[in-house]
């Protein structure tokens, strides 16, 4: 049975990832799960030196799912090469970096500084929705995302990943502009923007006063946007929103997603992504189904 | 290695209208909690993904019993309050740093739902020091008070003034004149601020343990900081993590 994907030349023993942000750089779940079993670990985003994030209270729960306005609290690219770089190269799992910046030349500049560091690939978040001067403000535009992507490809010696975001209009533009910019994947879907109001204190739950929405809830938009950008471009597409179970991963893959991965359901269950890699092998087991590509893009 | 695991609830009690106890059967995670921890409770509806992080009342490391004590504030410790005995629960823990034990008259904090964790601290310091405890609660409606009795000696406040000291927990230090080599609290972000500047004033050293909204609970999503005098060692900014540095800091590492 063959689970092994490749994602811009990069092979993935399994298709199943961690969603940047909600896994750190595994340090915390290596306690529970043995991270070499993983396809791959995205990283925290980083920045170019260190970010303090958003006052607290970062974090809300909602039916089905969560907010969360962290505000990418991140030690910068110089610490993290230093300390969670080494970490990670313990494992026998790919090493994507997620990268958050204010300019495009601040995105340059970690880029650069990763070029002779032992990693797979890089993601560019341009979605984050939780930080004014950076992240969404390049994803919401057609023209911005293209740009951005040109400019991160001349200076990468890794493949790249842009991130996008779920708060546009039509998001298969947003990805057939990082195509156009050279992008080696998409990965979809950013959490998607919320609010939620505290009607005891009569303010709202979470001080950035909005927040993005993850978790179950959010996970058929997600499936929706994923099948719809599988569509429009044809680099590869990596999946995730409010994946919970092997059968959540599932179908995102069949909707038309190479790879998949797993965030806000490591809170509810630090075992999560290894149970999702196993539920899907036992998946392809019961269906016969020898090779994991016959299920990507399945549902036409 | 930490561990998620589903365990058996022994004994179930309502303390208050909205304060309940429970015990739960867990050798490992008994053998390994301290004062101070806590452990994180999971739903049992898929509508309420986040664990709840609740302190560790107390220790029984013999019997392999945990005990919590936690008050019904929303839909999850609402689920929580309405298990029975012989039902079981998922759990994941003891997580957090916990408390340093040290001192030889040592002054304990408790205020509101910050009770329960001073339980195990007072038992564990009654060994080699003397405890004074000052609980402080909303009204009439007391809990653990006989409990902390045996280890400790106790003074109460009540917002309402009807039991003990009108007022707060340092409205007691004011009446009694209460002095010690060691402070401990736990409580609401006033009180820890108020308890903070009373034992600078005094020079004498103070661990409070914070509260703050988590998310994963093992030190990953960065939900639950704190901002820290000193830079952090995991961010490299003023934030420490309430979840994994935490929850007890000493007065002097944090802004309150």
């Amino acid at each position: 049975m063959n689970t092994e994907v490749t994602i811009a030349g990069v092979k993935f023993k399994n298709p199943v990832m961690t969603a940047s942000g909600t896994f750190g750089s595994g340090m915390e779940y290596s306690e529970f799960v043995d991270l070499s079993k993983l396809g791959g670990v995205v990283t925290k985003g980083v920045a170019k030196i260190p970010w303090s994030g958003n006052p607290t209270p970062r974090i809300a729960e909602v039916s089905c799912g969560m907010m969360n306005a962290i505000g990418l609290q991140n030690p910068g690219i110089d610490v993290f090469i230093e300390r969670d770089i080494p970490f990670l190269q313990q494992y026998d799992t790919n090493i994507i970096v997620n990268i958050c910046g204010k300019t495009i030349e601040d995105y340059c500049e970690v880029v650069e500084k990763l070029a002779d560091i032992p990693i797979q690939m890089m993601e560019i978040n341009i979605s984050c929705p939780n930080v004014k001067e950076g992240g969404i403000a390049f994803g919401q535009d057609p023209k911005a995302v293209e740009q951005i992507t040109k400019e991160v490809k001349k200076c990468a010696k890794q493949p790249i990943i842009m991130k996008l975001s779920p708060n546009v209009t039509d998001i298969a533009v947003m990805a057939r502009a990082a195509e156009a910019g050279g992008a080696d994947a998409v990965s979809l879907i950013n959490t998607l923007t919320g609010m939620k109001i505290d009607i005891n204190r009569r303010t709202f739950a979470i001080a950035n006063k909005t927040a993005g929405v993850s978790g179950p809830a959010i996970k058929p938009i997600a499936v929706r946007m994923v099948y719809e950008v599988a569509k429009a471009v044809k680099i590869p597409v990596i999946g995730m929103g409010g994946i919970v179970t092997a059968e959540d991963a599932l179908e995102f893959i069949m909707a038309g997603a190479t790879a998949v991965a797993v965030g806000t359901a490591n809170f509810i269950n630090p075992y999560a992504t290894r149970d999702i890699i196993e539920g899907m092998e036992i998946f392809m087991k019961e269906q016969n189904v020898d090779d994991i590509y016959q299920l990507i893009g399945c549902v036409k | 290695m930490k561990e998620k695991r589903k365990v058996i609830i022994t004994k179930m009690e309502r303390l208050t209208a909205d304060i309940c106890s429970m015990w739960v059967e867990e050798k490992q995670m008994a053998e390994f909690a301290k004062a101070g921890q806590f452990v994180s409770f999971y739903s049992d509806s898929a509508e309420k993904i986040l664990p709840r992080p609740i302190s560790i009342c107390e220790i029984e490391k013999e019997k392999g019993m945990l005990h919590f004590v936690f008050r019904i504030v929303g839909s999850g410790t609402e689920e929580f309050s309405k298990k029975k005995a012989g039902d079981t629960i998922s759990i994941l823990g003891p997580l957090g740093n916990g408390f340093t034990l040290e001192g030889e008259h040592t002054l304990l904090f408790g205020g509101g739902i910050g009770i329960p964790p001073m339980l195990e601290l007072a038992k564990g310091l009654s060994v080699s020091s003397k405890v004074q405890v000052i609980l402080g609660y909303r009204d009439s409606r007391l809990f653990l008070k006989e409990e902390f009795e045996k280890y400790a000696e106790v003074f109460v406040a009540t917002e309402d003034g009807s039991v003990g000291v009108k007022g707060n927990v340092l409205d007691v230090i004011t009446s009694y004149h209460l002095t010690g080599d060691r402070i401990f609290a736990c409580g609401p972000k006033p009180m820890l601020h108020a308890i903070k500047i009373f034992a600078q004033k005094n020079g004498i050293p103070a661990q409070l343990s914070m509260e703050e909204r988590m998310a994963c609970g093992i030190g990953a999503c960065l939900a639950c900081v704190c901002e820290s005098k000193e830079i952090d060692n995991h961010s490299y900014v003023k934030n420490k993590r309430v979840c994994k540095d935490g929850p007890v800091f000493f007065a002097d590492e944090i802004e309150l």
